[in-house]
């Protein structure tokens, strides 16, 4: 009786775990596919990963993706950062209030939010491009960055700021030598999160892309409009990859116990 | 004797709740001052305030007789040893202790000299590269020290610095903290809940209640003429005989036992054993009275060759000048 329903939950979750990933598995597993023809395998090859390089457009959409991200996640960092940081002086009537603000760019559609952002941009008359991507971008990491920095804030308690300050540390003083190193890892981990966020975000983009600002989703959907190429499945499989590397890494900083980190 | 701190009628307030009532307090130049009551009796926060940490919501406190007003914590020239030590877990015990002197900008050859010095006063020489985590509680506690004297403060405030760890340690730590006190003749401001711990350390114990000092003496003074009701029932064990108004404290180790029949001019009340416990060095026997619902505890020293049992009949007695008559 036991062994049975051990048996009948493993395979369900078997089950689970082949609905959400065969898909991206079969994208992979095409994307070495010898044949132009999705349906038919026909023998293993890189060559469609090696012809990526030679796509000029590919490297234009590869750049934009990364200054984009770079720019916008650093930005995010810093003003995320900035914020968790205030906050945490705040009463907490006033502090749960604004973390409310602060959250619900996490859960609101993300077409609402780029809609709202391309009506924003051009009531004010701004030109849509890199610029206007950065500034989305920034929009919606930031708060992911803060959620990860407020956790970690609320981890380390007041007493270590206290003990800095009674030792004669100014509020600067603390801040630098005691705050932000013991912090330091939730930054990484919110850096790593932006940038994969920023890498991967395909709808708010599409509304704020301008003609010269091609990122890589935005260029797949593109290419996918005349047809699923192994170019597509190729490019596909090295943003999946990046993207599960960047969150692991992300991951295991954010984990990272605020007790045994020495520098 | 200088007076070091005076607080001068503070209070505190924390939303509508008054957590500190208006009070004053006077702590003299090198003494070993134990605030000492329960939980939640307002001790902490008095200590915080002077600390800087919670400011007064009004009421002024004085160091050196200059007002501390809106001093921030980092220029009062006292230090403090936190609950939990903490020590920063991404220095070592070195860092950790040289941390106030590098805020302060003391030149490198003096951070160096005092360090040694207080290294080997704390005997932490040997450890000095490992981190907080690889360090025993009772070795926290002296990194969390020595991270303090090390800024010779006017003041050292104390929160419940022995309170994680376990009693032997406790025990021992007493001790070397009380001759730490008197070596470096700092001032010394203990929060403590545990009156064994404040006995054994203090100059002066301001026991206090809902965030009153309900008496501030010495710790033989407190436990012989306890000058309230709190006091005398919560330092120590006591038996109180309420009268009218009044209520009378007499200590169980000042109540002697007599056999029914045995010197009946010293009886005062006579009933029944209802318990007796042997705690080694001492008996604890509870005594019903006749006719009442109050039992009174009486401490008989073992060896005095007296064997007394539960359901005996005895007769109790004191001296008058062991009473203490308290308001109540």
């Amino acid at each position: 009786m036991k062994t049975w329903r051990r048996n009948v939950l493993s395979g369900y979750s078997w089950l689970m775990l082949v609905f959400l990933y065969l898909p991206i598995a079969i994208l992979m597993l095409y994307s070495f596919n010898d044949s132009r023809i999705n349906a038919v395998w026909s023998g293993f090859t890189w060559k469609w990963y090696l012809s990526l390089f030679d796509n000029r457009q590919v490297m234009a959409a590869l750049a934009n993706s990364m200054t984009i991200g770079i720019i916008s996640s650093v930005l995010a960092t810093v003003l995320g950062t900035a914020a968790a940081l205030a906050i945490k002086h705040y009463s907490l009537r006033w502090r749960t209030f604004v973390n409310g603000l602060i959250y619900l760019p996490i859960v609101i559609p993300e077409i609402m939010m780029g809609l709202a952002l391309l009506v924003l941009f051009s009531q004010v008359h701004m030109e849509l491009g890199k610029g206007t991507l950065i500034m989305a971008h920034v929009t919606f990491s930031m708060p992911y960055v803060m959620v990860i920095i407020n956790a970690r804030l609320a981890d380390m308690g007041k007493e270590l700021e206290e003990a800095a300050q009674d030792l004669g540390a100014t509020p600067w003083g603390t801040l630098r030598h005691v705050t932000l190193p013991l912090i330091m890892p939730g930054i990484v981990a919110g850096f790593l999160m932006s940038f994969t966020l920023s890498l991967d975000d395909f709808i708010i983009s599409f509304f704020v892309a301008g003609p010269n600002s091609t990122t890589l989703p935005l260029y797949i959907y593109g290419l996918v409009k005349r047809g699923v190429s192994p170019e597509v499945n190729a490019l596909s499989t090295m943003l999946i990859v990046c993207t599960v590397l960047l969150v692991i890494i992300a991951e295991l900083f954010r984990r990272k116990d605020s007790k045994t980190i020495t520098y | 004797m200088k007076t070091i701190i005076h607080l001068d009628t503070i209070e505190k307030r924390f939303a509508e709740a008054v957590v500190v009532p208006p009070l004053s307090l006077t702590i003299e130049e090198g003494e070993f001052l134990t605030l000492l009551g329960p939980s939640g009796c307002g001790k902490t926060t008095l200590l915080r305030m002077i600390a800087g940490f919670e400011e007064p919501t009004s009421g002024d406190i004085f160091l050196d007789g200059k007002p501390l007003g809106h001093v921030p914590p980092y220029q009062r020239d006292m230090n403090m040893v936190f609950q939990q030590y903490a020590l920063f877990p991404h220095m070592n015990v070195e860092q950790n202790i040289l941390f106030g002197l590098k805020m302060k900008k003391v030149n490198a050859a003096e951070q160096k000299r005092r360090l040694e010095e207080v290294l080997q006063y704390v005997q932490l020489t040997e450890l000095r590269k490992r981190t907080p985590k690889q360090l025993s509680g009772g070795q926290q506690q002296r990194v969390a020290i020595a991270r303090a004297i090390i800024n010779n403060p006017r003041v050292l405030l104390l929160d419940e610095p022995l309170g994680a760890l376990d009693y032997q340690l406790r025990k021992s730590l007493q001790l070397e903290l009380k001759n730490l006190q008197k070596n470096l003749g700092i001032t010394f401001i203990y929060v403590t809940h545990d009156q064994e711990e404040a006995m054994a350390m203090s100059d002066r114990i301001a026991v206090m209640n809902k965030g009153r000092i309900e008496q501030i003496a010495s710790p033989a003074e407190i436990y012989n003429t306890p000058q309230t009701l709190f006091v005398a029932t919560f330092i120590g064990e006591n038996n109180i005989f309420r009268q009218a108004s009044t209520c009378t404290a007499v200590r169980p180790e000042k109540i002697k036992l007599y056999r029914t029949d045995e010197q009946p001019g010293k009886h005062r009340c006579k009933g029944k054993i209802t318990d007796a416990v042997f705690l080694g060095n001492l008996r604890k026997v509870f005594i019903r009275l006749d006719g009442q619902d109050q039992v009174v505890m009486a401490h008989q020293y073992a060896g005095d060759g007296l064997d007394w049992q539960v359901d005996d009949l005895v007769a109790i007695g004191w001296s008058q000048a062991d009473e203490v008559k308290l308001p109540c």
